[in-house]
């Protein structure tokens, strides 16, 4: 009887579970089936999930007129691995130093998790970056602004610091005569492969993903990261043109510009969804640690 | 002790080294705006700088809260975040406890990659998969849905009624799964000895979920609520801003706190109303996650931030 009860639950849940995975993968079917639709079917009958006319037309006009993306690529790929990099480092040293019993020690927690509750929004932080620090129309505008480090990753990784790392270690090297440097780089980080492993994937999304930098402090297209162009496209479709050229078209009016865009936006997609399910677990975790450590 | 304290100084000084440049790049990025917020109180003149504009008082606000759009989107801000709670904290809770129940790796891993799929993709990318089901023209619904059964085509991006569910939908269907992670990894804490028992009581599951997992699960879902609360007066810029596609029609049930202020700072590039309403946020913003903390510490020391 018991064992009844169970299988009917267990039944109700597959098949919620079959529909929740279905709503969340059925977009992006339509994106992509959408992208590959003949371009004069598709002003006609509209996007569908199987198109009534298949056609990689828009795939090829990127590949020709490939500049503006492969560009726009590199750029993502470069202030994700750069910006990464620097915000992984610095985020760890500070959350090291957090760890160590200094003077000062409490102001400079409190100065790290104050930032979590308070700040002071778009406006003074655009002018400061605008105004003062010029990042408008730079490379930097990419990396820099509200991506490199946040008080949220410093904590997870100072308590990581604070909790797996045994204090005899750190001591035994100190007496050897090693100093916090080299301590840090030799013993800590070695250590904290997993945590390093879960803010960096956090960091390298965040990077990836983030397109209100560049909407912020650029309008310059030839710095605009992939979702810029997206954005840009997203505004007004003549930037899809404008931003190509016409080139090999002699008639603008033949560029694919609905599918195009559908087919930009896969390519967006495309090596967040090669790489996800492989990195999935170090996701879930940063998840959930995040919500049990605030 | 004085000598303690002595060598204690110079033992700190590689470890200020190592903490510098996060602590600079706090002092500039979070910092300075927070004293960036007097703008607020600033007629701004650039010849003068931020500092040595003359000061407005309170005109700024005057302004701002005598035109109907402060409070349009303050309720737009409170209302949609108070949706966004409720149903969200529902069907993550729901499909936690699901998912929990199903015992093969595989499909509970497939459905768990899947489900939070959409958590892992940007707001740009999201304003286009909505964009292919409901373009006036192109979009799946109005082609593939409401002309077959002969419907009339609804221009979905001009028609106001139809947005407070698109965005909840919208707003479900990427975060969900980021909740119902948080949720699974709490119920699979709970120790099996409980459901044991309860089996060898002869409970059946529905009586588990109802007396074991829910009351064990109370204050994961009390401590994130109140969070949720805490933010409620800060809305996601890349929900409302992407999503409606920043359509003016909209305005009226999209406009939040966030899109107002970069509508005013950019589009309109009125500093002082966007200054004014960014001071807004901040402050009450400030007031109410300090309150929810101070709730959650004395519930939950643990979770709280401070």
């Amino acid at each position: 009887m018991i064992g009844k009860s169970e299988k009917r639950i267990r039944l109700i849940a597959h098949i919620v579970l079959i529909i929740m995975s279905l709503l969340a993968l059925l977009p992006f079917l339509l994106l992509i089936a959408a992208s590959m639709t003949d371009e004069k079917v598709a002003l006609v009958e509209g996007f569908r999930f199987i198109p009534g006319a298949f056609s990689l037309e828009a795939y090829q006009y990127i590949m020709k007129q490939s500049t503006m993306i492969f560009r726009a690529y590199g750029i993502t790929i470069f202030t994700t691995l750069v910006g990464t990099g620097i915000g992984l480092t610095i985020t760890s040293l500070l959350g090291y130093g957090l760890t160590k019993d200094i003077p000062g020690k409490r102001f400079f927690n409190f100065f790290v998790v104050f930032t979590m509750l308070f700040n002071g929004g778009l406006v003074p932080t655009y002018l400061i970056y605008t105004k003062y620090l010029h990042v408008t129309n730079t490379i930097w505008a990419l990396i820099v602004p509200s991506l490199l480090l946040n008080a949220f990753q410093v904590m997870l990784v100072r308590n990581y610091f604070a909790t797996s790392i045994p204090e005899s270690l750190l001591e035994s090297a100190k007496l050897d005569g090693a100093g916090e440097m080299a301590i840090f780089q030799k013993i800590v980080l070695p250590l904290s492969k997993p945590i390093l492993a879960t803010v960096g994937l956090m960091m390298a999304l965040a990077y990836w993903n983030n397109w209100t930098n560049g909407l912020y402090y650029l309008d310059d297209p030839k710095l605009y990261s992939i979702q810029n162009v997206l954005n840009a496209i997203n505004n007004n479709i003549a930037a899809l043109t404008s931003m190509a050229g016409t080139g090999l078209y002699v008639n603008k009016s033949e560029i694919p510009t609905l599918t195009a865009r559908m087919a930009i936006a896969v390519l967006g997609i495309l090596p967040m969804l090669c790489i996800y399910p492989f990195f999935q677990r170090y996701f879930v975790k940063g998840i959930t640690l995040g919500a049990v450590k605030g | 002790m004085k000598r303690k304290k002595k060598t204690n100084w110079k033992g700190a000084i590689p470890i200020y080294c190592m903490m510098l440049p996060g602590i600079l790049y706090l002092l500039i990025n979070n910092y300075a705006p927070m004293f960036g917020l007097v703008i607020a109180f600033k007629r701004i003149d650039w010849n003068k700088g931020i500092l040595g504009s003359d000061w407005a008082g309170f005109n700024n606000f005057r302004y701002l809260f005598t035109s109907s759009e402060a409070w349009t989107m303050t309720r737009n801000t409170v209302l949609y975040n108070l949706a966004f709670i409720i149903i969200g904290t529902v069907a993550a809770v729901a499909v936690a406890i699901l998912l929990n129940e199903i015992t093969s790796r595989f499909s509970s891993r497939l459905y768990q990659t899947l489900i939070l799929l959409p958590y892992m993709i940007s707001w740009v990318i999201v304003s286009y998969l909505v964009f292919a089901f409901l373009s006036a023209d192109t979009g799946m619904v109005n082609q593939g849905i409401l002309s077959p059964l002969g419907k009339e085509p609804i221009v979905w991006y001009q028609e106001k009624k139809y947005w407070p569910f698109i965005l909840v939908f919208v707003h479900l269907w990427k975060s969900v799964g980021f909740s119902m992670v948080i949720y699974l990894s709490s119920i699979v804490g709970i120790s099996r000895d409980y459901y044991e028992a309860a089996r060898i009581d002869g409970a059946r599951k529905w009586k588990q979920i109802r007396y074991i997992t829910l009351p064990l699960l109370k204050p994961t879902v009390i401590t994130l609520l109140i969070m949720n609360i805490g933010s409620i007066f800060y809305s996601d810029f890349g929900l409302f801003y992407q999503v409606p596609r920043n359509a003016g029609a909209l305005f009226d049930v999209t406009q939040t706190i966030d899109t107002y202020v970069y509508n005013a700072l950019m589009q309109q590039g009125n500093i002082s109303l966007s200054a004014a309403a960014g001071f807004y946020q901040s402050i009450v913003g400030f007031v109410l996650v300090v309150a929810a903390n101070a709730v959650v510490r004395r519930y939950s020391r643990e979770s709280a931030l401070f």
